[in-house]
């Protein structure tokens, strides 16, 4: 012990970025089954129900699916970027105080909110990965669907992941552990219903108030990305109005969400 | 400035040479004892192989040898605030900050914590601990603070603050109403000083030990109180944070 083992020299914030990033992903990995069942169980009986049964009895056109596979994927990687930096947030801040010792890491606080939206990212794409095929599987062919964009694709999860995990951190921080369920209730569920996730957005012609009112909602850009990345040929929202509007969501989110965050950190 | 740099500007370097044992053990609930070392440690860049050589030295020193692969929520309190101690010296830091660190040990693992922090401070290490142990501040500190709602009542080593304690046994009786209307009655009696009342409780220093205290009683009695309680205490630090604050230790 009398050995001086400690670097006095400044610690690089990229290695203390790492090792939070370790720290989250061997939790993550251990927790993985969890996991999976808990953010993609609600969007893949979604897929039996309405992408395999329904049209099996006839009561939809088996060209349901081509809407109902991007909005799947969508609802997959919002409900798992969320839960993976909200729920940690609502845990630590509320009652465990766990994340202290990462907020005594020689390195900037909004580094260790930076790593949680990171580690949110890997997670909503591990979520939308494991979905997929198995989605793909339940519903048969489906028409349209296209891998010939996968790079589109990969960038719309990544960013929509981005999104939802600002968003997580934003609520993780503001909302009191008390309220976590009101969370699912009042902001996630109507979020998912009137995302877009289950019919497309040019659909809802048939109704232009919600088509207009729907717009606030992130998760509508995230399932009309999916929808121009993965089913082209089919309708969907401009990707260049996608990408913008998921990047001022971001930008929105990651500004409130740090603040709240730091207020939380240092209150 | 907290060695050597500023808190407000610093606060990055601040952190790298501090270490911090809360009051209430925060361990990471997901993690094992060794890992939550081992990630501690990385968290201020220490290599993995430096860390778990450090790890296995400090659990063996504090008695964790055996809890290395145990979850957190496995250990018992005293465990747990050992760990926390095992996981503020990790990255070797100059001053350790313990926040209440006995508050709700079992006594044994009270004098533990005790021996680990005389032994911590015979290595040369600065430790700066809050306390609401009189005894515990009296027994490990060389220098001691008496702070009240933020403000710095006394600072010296714990025998210069003794001296200063008020002379006398400190009598106090707890009343079962208001206590003022029994001051004047108690400032006959012979052997008290300042003599005060606050609330219930009626207070005054003897310099002839108990003796004074059943015309004490008659005198609070006799304004037409009945007495519930009565404490004498020595005069020693918890006196002399009495009369500098007029609160009772809570």
């Amino acid at each position: 012990m009398t050995a001086v083992l400690a670097p006095r020299s400044d610690v690089r914030a990229s290695s203390v970025f790492l090792a939070l990033l370790r720290r989250d992903m061997r939790v993550a990995r251990r927790d993985l089954p969890f996991f999976l069942l808990r953010t993609t169980m609600q969007p893949l009986m979604f897929v039996v129900v309405f992408g395999y049964l329904l049209p099996k009895m006839g009561f939809l056109d088996d060209s349901y699916t081509t809407a109902l596979l991007p909005g799947v994927l969508a609802v997959s990687l919002a409900l798992s970027s969320i839960q993976s930096v909200a729920l940690p947030m609502v845990q630590d801040f509320g009652w465990t105080r766990e994340i202290e010792d990462r907020l005594l890491a020689p390195v900037p606080i909004w580094l260790v909110a930076a790593e949680k939206i990171f580690a949110g990212v890997l997670q909503g794409v591990i979520a939308a990965v494991f979905v997929l095929p198995i989605a793909r599987l339940i519903m048969g062919p489906i028409e349209y669907l296209s891998f010939a964009n996968v790079g589109v694709v990969l960038f719309i999860t990544v960013l929509g992941a981005a999104a939802f995990s600002a968003l997580g951190l934003y609520l993780g921080t503001a909302i009191s552990p008390q309220q976590i369920g009101l969370m699912f209730g009042v902001i996630v569920a109507p979020m998912i219903f009137f995302g877009c996730a289950y019919y497309p957005w040019q659909g809802l012609s048939a109704v232009p108030v919600m088509k207009y009112a729907v717009l606030i909602n992130p998760l509508v850009y995230v399932a009309e990305g999916m929808r121009a990345a993965l089913t082209p040929a089919a309708p969907h929202m401009s990707l260049l109005v996608v990408i913008i509007a998921l990047f001022v969501i971001t930008a929105i989110f990651w500004t409130l969400g740090m603040r709240s965050f730091l207020r939380r950190a240092l209150g | 400035m907290v060695a050597g740099a500023d808190v407000a500007s610093e606060s990055v370097r601040v952190r790298q040479r501090i270490g911090v044992v809360p009051q209430r053990p925060n361990a990471d609930l997901s993690l094992n004892v060794i890992e939550n070392l081992e990630f501690h440690a990385a968290y201020f860049g220490f290599s993995r192989a430096v860390s778990t050589q450090r790890a296995n030295e400090l659990l063996e020193r504090l008695g964790l040898a055996e809890k290395k692969q145990s979850m957190v929520a496995q250990l018992s309190g005293g465990q747990q605030q050992r760990l926390m101690i095992v996981r503020a010296l990790m990255h070797e830091p100059d001053i350790i900050f313990l926040d209440e660190p006995t508050v709700g040990l079992d006594p044994q693992a009270r004098l533990d914590l005790w021996e680990i922090l005389r032994d911590l401070h015979a290595r040369g290490r600065t430790i700066v601990m809050t306390t609401h142990y009189m005894d515990e501040a009296d027994r490990l500190c060389d220098r001691l603070a008496i702070i009240d709602e933020g403000r710095l009542l006394a600072l010296d080593s714990p025998r210069a603050l003794k001296a200063k304690a008020p002379g006398g046994t400190l009598l106090e009786l707890m009343l079962d109403g208001e206590a003022a209307p029994a001051v004047e009655q108690a400032q006959t009696i012979g052997g008290l000083s300042r003599i005060e009342a606050r609330n219930s409780t009626l207070r005054a220093y003897s310099d002839q030990g108990g003796r004074p205290l059943p015309a004490f009683i008659e005198a609070a009695e006799s304004s037409g109180r009945t007495v519930k309680d009565i404490r004498l205490l020595q005069p020693s630090l918890e006196t002399l944070f009495v009369s500098l604050t007029g609160r009772k230790l809570e």
